[in-house]
């Protein structure tokens, strides 16, 4: 194998940036290492927390690094390492190359950052499990693979990671497999997620007759010169790849596998399932943007989609139990947002609540998993089969998890969008860019509605989880009261940190008013401006501005206000002796049937298809029993020989051979 | 090693002996004591396996011509040659069936405890047929030794197969038969119209191929008794139904020779014979258009059909019939591309298919069974087959970064220029190839493990891990690091696609703009 990473690195402009590829290369091993012990010695748990995290912690190390060196003055704008020769044929070049350029810099620290506090978090949380190795192998393969999706030179080589993740996401959220329902969810993300993929790889085949490359960097150059925009052909590659992304990132309507996706252990929905996997088609229109710059008609539906899907998943968040059904649609809910931003030309708008998401949602869902680990405890320790995870069943739960309370609430504030917490710069950007748009292109003012009304009751559905979770009076029992407890420190420490962040992360971009000029927009210039020339998007000024910065923290108080009140005020009864809900929000709390939709109208009926029309009447009546049957049946001697055959009279049969030969020589020497 | 190869003369006798050594084997096997068969089988499969290593290196890739060729008379009063010869088509054709068999030894160890003489002896006879069928140069020689496959493969059916053994050996046969047959008129017909125009009558596959324009009058004719031979051998739907039943019935080391290479025959029979030797006709729009709607036909309704088997071995046996689609719209695809992507599915699904059957056959020696229902949970007693499994079943879904992906994306890729929408269409399949290999992965190793029997499934032993890493290993290693093999299948493919190119309709073409690479 003509294998040399340290000539590779030595060469081009990889060398200036140091080694970024360990970043790859570590979890690798880790997953080696896990995976082996988990398969030959997976009581060796101690070994397990060492390596496990460690080295996603040293691929951050890595990361920070790479970072400080591409961003020093003077440094090249980009650094490329290729492994080797991935595929030549014919036309195609295709190595395995990695490049870092600024944009995949920012997923490299947010994935290795988030990523190594969440396996930090899952130390605590895994601990008792007996598959600790197996997790930690796949979560660490998890990390190689969205590292590979990020620093993916071309399309090809993002396609190893982009369905890698697919295949750590099914392997985690099935981690439990011997529940029917956990596999159940397992394939089902995996078969969506492919819906998509069927896009993204039909983008490749033509972008490929396009351009004759599929390296990103190279298509973003030639695309402004090769196609038209607005075109056929450069629509037609970013509605075939948007298909990629809504499956990747659960978008309308390739969403149903996220919610089911949370029958993984919480660690594992905070790391793939809200920060990391399910943005990775933001990262992908991003990484694309002179392509859906040069395509207004896909840009338009990828916000509309954006929108829709922000507003519709957050009604469903409205009446959800489980709390962390709730989360996952708020996850659908703010990926809505992303595209809306990256739809709307606000490239950097959309990585901004990439990133900013990644802190607050992580923190969610590692403080719902310490308040369900705590459950969980609580109900083992008197052998109650309660269902840990439904809120009904919580409340007050801040008097014994003071520190996971707050933490949660900060997270709160910022996804609500109240200001100065992380999430307030970095949507407000996202619902200005949608309304500014819609100077030229009136239909964005109805996604900026949507969108705004999306951030209302995303407060609400967030107010609501908050005070079912942690105030009012405790239902979860009187005796598993005296089980309830904070988690440990290897616990509440990552989420401290994510709790720090979730308040000071916008500091990375913010906005002019406050005399800064967003440090992550220009940041990301040098990648995204090759989409300015079709797509411009403009700040809002003045009146404008303070008004709409002043709509969107309304609607986030409001809702919190409403939310929260309007829950403590009702009288919430445990799980087991609630009533069925009736009309819209038993409507919100069966998420509007999607799901027994989808199964009557395209599983069933495929199943039905293949199984009754294909197999049994194509296949066995058709060609076997009329065909095949019937042409045997005219060969009776044929049959009659056969018979015979089956004594085992090898010699009859080479002595009808050697006579056909003959046969066949005499009707030549015929000639 | 090149040189060292050299010095021993390699190139001259290597593909007599690999022809050789395994008659060599059967005479051995039935002479010596029964119980003396597995293993002497195994040290003869072994040594032709390590003797056949040796084409990986003597291997010339710059040339798309035939290598290591022997020609001596052997009638020539009938223009019949001993000619063998191999190319880039068929050099990992060897490889794999070679490979194969020590695997094939090991992996049914213990699964045949009836009849041992006969049945190793048979094994042996098999893979002197297969390599011949690759190595042919003479096509009365390539006849015979695709004959010769029929009759070991009807007895390890008829003889050790499971209960339904002899309606399944007897489709199996009457199929192929019925489709061989006519291929036997059919080059006797070439020979004769051929000997009158040149005045040289003989079965050498280059005198045909550079006098095919005297077959071209007969072409339809010509052409479609060779294809309806090689369609069966595919399978191309609808002439798929035999497949299901022989690899359900065959014992494990059948079904893994069926899959392995049986069904690449019929592949390798268009791109070597039938379409060189008509391409006017066979690319000519009209059968051009019927092949790749079959093809996709194929590659849809097989694995719509694989998704509801309820028989783990029926979804692997349609599974291949869905595969094998993807390698016929390659080769219509004719770019250099697309066929390079064909000969890679060919390989891929040798590896990824051969270690699924070999993981059935290993599940119904613990369980008597080959129902889905009747498992749930094995994961959880027998991890290390699970993963194999698992392992498999993803590079045989296409999951880049294993050996799967890069034939069908090659194969996806070049034929798009050309048929974009019969192309997008079978692109779908990666939705319907996941959900039935998941499907057989969850009812297997998934759900909850329930029945006693199940809970008693011993995981893999060292003898079947001895046969399933080296699997694993080749599909890990070919799917990120394939360049060793495309290069050496490379000039072949350039040259079948100059040989096509005239003939096909123009499809589209990407431009030409990044600097070509450093070959490595």
């Amino acid at each position: 194998m003509s294998l040399s990473l340290l000539a590779a690195e030595g060469s081009g402009a990889g060398a200036a940036l140091g080694p970024f590829w360990l970043t790859v290369a570590l979890p690798l091993v880790g997953f080696a290492v896990n995976g082996l012990l988990a398969l030959f010695k997976p009581q060796a748990k101690g070994l397990v927390s060492l390596v496990g995290p460690g080295v996603v912690l040293a691929a951050f190390g890595v990361a920070v690094l790479a970072f400080l060196r591409l961003q020093a003055p003077g440094a090249e704008p980009f650094g490329e390492v290729t492994l080797w020769h991935w595929m030549l044929a014919g036309d195609l070049h295709l190595d395995l190359a990695f490049r870092l350029d600024r944009l995949s810099a920012v997923l490299l620290l947010v994935v290795t950052g988030v990523g190594g506090l969440i396996h930090l978090f899952s130390i605590g949380y895994m601990k008792e499990d007996p598959g600790y190795a197996r997790y930690f192998a796949y979560l660490n393969l998890f990390v190689a693979f969205m590292l590979i999706l990020v620093l993916g030179a071309s399309m090809p080589v993002l396609f190893i990671g982009w369905e890698g993740v697919g295949l750590c996401s099914y392997l985690l959220i099935g981690f439990w497999f011997d529940v029917e329902a956990n596999a159940n969810a397992g394939k089902k993300a995996f078969l969506m997620n492919r819906i998509g993929d069927f896009g993204f790889l039909v983008a490749m085949f033509i972008a490929w007759h396009a351009f004759g490359t599929l390296d990103f960097m190279e298509i973003n150059e030639l695309a402004p010169t090769r196609l038209e925009a607005g075109g056929g052909i450069v629509t037609a590659i970013t509605l075939f790849m948007f298909l990629g992304c809504m499956g990747k990132s659960a978008q309308i309507p390739l969403y149903t596998w996220l919610p089911d996706a949370m029958a993984g252990p919480t660690p594992v929905s905070a790391l793939i399932h809200a920060a990391t996997m399910v943005t990775a088609g933001v990262y992908l229109v991003a990484r694309s943007n002179v392509l859906f710059a040069m395509a207004p008609l896909t840009s338009t539906v990828v916000a509309g989609i954006g929108a829709l899907t922000a507003l519709f998943a957050a009604t469903i968040g409205l009446r959800q139990n489980d709390i962390k059904k709730v989360l996952a649609y708020s996850t659908v809910s703010q990926l809505g947002y992303m595209f809306l931003a990256v739809g709307s030309g606000a490239y950097a708008a959309g990585i901004f609540h990439l990133v900013t998401h990644a802190f607050f949602k992580a923190l969610l869902f590692l403080g719902s998993g310490s308040v369900i680990h705590a459950m969980h405890h609580a109900y083992h320790a008197t052998h109650r089969h309660e269902d840990a995870q439904d809120m009904r069943n919580m409340g007050g739960l801040g008097r014994w998890m003071p520190w996971t309370r707050t933490l949660m609430w900060i997270a709160t504030l910022a996804i609500a969008g109240i200001p100065f917490f992380a999430g307030f710069f970095s949507k407000d950007e996202i619902l200005a860019a949608a309304f500014m748009r819609g100077h030229d292109a009136r239909v964005y003012y109805v996604f900026y509605g949507f969108a705004a009304a999306a951030a209302l009751v995303t407060a609400i559905y967030m107010a609501r989880l908050m005070a079912m979770t942690f105030h009012g009076p405790n239902r979860t029992g009187e005796a598993e009261q005296g089980h309830l407890h904070e988690a440990p420190w290897i616990m509440t420490g990552p989420l401290a940190v994510l709790g720090v962040l979730s308040v000071v992360g916008s500091a990375i971009n913010l906005p002019a008013f406050l005399g800064q000029h967003g440090w992550l927009e220009g940041w990301l210039e040098p990648v995204l401006e090759g989409a300015r020339a079709f797509v411009t998007v403009e700040h809002p000024h003045g009146a404008t501005e303070w008004i709409l910065i002043g709509a969107a923290v309304a609607f986030g108080a409001v809702g919190l206000f409403l939310g929260y009140t309007r829950t403590m005020a009702s009288s919430i009864v445990p799980a087991r002796d609630a009533a069925e809900s009736k009309g819209i929000a038993r409507l919100l709390e069966k998420r509007y049937f999607v799901d027994e939709i989808y199964d009557a109208v395209l599983v069933r009926p495929i199943q039905w298809f293949s199984r009754v029309v294909l197999w049994k009447v194509v296949d066995q009546a058709l060609v076997d029993g009329i065909a095949v049957r019937g042409s045997a049946r005219l060969l009776e001697g044929f049959g009659w020989l056969g018979s015979r055959l089956q004594t085992g009279q090898v010699g009859l049969y080479l002595l009808l051979f050697v006579a056909g030969a003959v046969w066949v020589l005499g009707f030549m020497l015929g000639v | 090693m090149q040189a060292f190869l050299q010095s021993i003369g390699y190139q001259h006798w290597i593909l007599n002996v690999l022809l050789l050594l395994p008659m060599a084997g059967v005479v051995l096997v039935l002479v010596a004591p029964e119980r003396w068969a597995r293993w002497l089988t195994l040290i003869v499969a072994t040594a032709e396996f390590i003797l056949a290593l040796g084409l990986w290196w003597a291997f010339d890739s710059s040339t798309g011509g035939m290598q290591f060729t022997t020609s001596v008379p052997w009638l020539p009063e009938f223009g019949i040659n001993y000619s063998i010869g191999l190319d880039g088509l068929s050099l990992f054709m060897i490889l794999l069936a070679t490979a194969m068999m020590p695997l094939l030894v090991w992996g049914s160890w213990f699964a045949i405890d009836t009849k041992l003489r006969g049945y190793y002896a048979l094994l042996l006879a098999l893979k002197t047929g297969m390599i011949g069928v690759f190595v042919s140069m003479d096509l009365f020689l390539f006849y015979c030794f695709w004959e010769l496959l029929l009759i070991p493969m009807y007895f390890l059916i008829g003889t050790w197969g499971s209960a339904n053994r002899l309606y399944a050996a007897t489709k199996f046969v009457v199929y192929t038969f019925a489709g061989s047959v006519m291929m036997l008129v059919a080059i006797i017909a070439m020979v004769v119209l051929v000997g009158k125009g040149t005045g040289e009558y003989s079965f050498a596959y280059t005198h045909l191929v550079q006098n095919r324009d005297l077959l071209a009058p007969w072409a339809p004719y010509l052409f479609t008794a060779f294809a309806l031979a090689f369609a069966v051998k595919v399978p191309i739907f609808p002439l798929h139904t035999w497949l299901p039943d022989a690899h359900v019935e065959a014992p494990t080391a059948g079904s893994v020779d069926l899959a392995v290479i049986l069904l690449k025959m019929g592949t390798y029979g268009f791109l070597r014979f039938a379409i060189p030797f008509f391409p006017a006709f066979a690319l000519s729009a009209p059968v051009a258009a019927v092949f790749v709607t079959l093809a996709v036909s194929g590659i849809i309704y097989a694995a719509l059909v694989s998704m509801v088997q309820p028989d783990l071995k029926k979804l692997i046996a349609y599974s291949s019939v869905s595969h094998l689609g993807f390698v016929m719209l390659g080769i219509w695809g004719g770019t250099v591309e697309s066929v390079q992507g064909a000969i890679m599915v060919m390989i891929a699904h040798g590896l990824s298919t051969g270690a699924l059957f070999f993981l059935v056959g290993m599940l119904y020696e613990r369980r008597h069974t080959r129902l889905l229902a009747d498992y749930g949970g094995v994961a959880r007693v027998a991890p290390l087959l699970g993963t194999a499994f698992v392992i498999s079943a993803f590079a045989s879904i296409g999951l880049p970064g294993l050996s799967g992906f890069v034939g069908e994306f090659l194969i996806l890729l070049g034929s798009f220029g050309r048929y974009p929408i019969a192309t997008g269409i079978a692109t779908i399949v990666v939705v319907f190839a996941a959900a039935y290999l998941l499907r057989a992965v969850q009812q297997v190793f998934f759900n909850p493990l329930v029945s006693e029997e199940n809970k008693a499934i011993h995981d893999a032993t060292p003898r079947e891990l001895a046969v399933l890493v080296p699997l694993i290993a080749a599909m890990v290693w070919m799917g990120l690091y394939p360049q060793p093999i495309l290069r050496r299948t490379e000039a072949a493919a350039r040259r079948y696609v100059e040989t096509v190119t005239p003939y096909l309709t123009p499809g589209v073409r990407p431009p030409v703009t990044t600097a070509v690479g450093d070959q490595p």
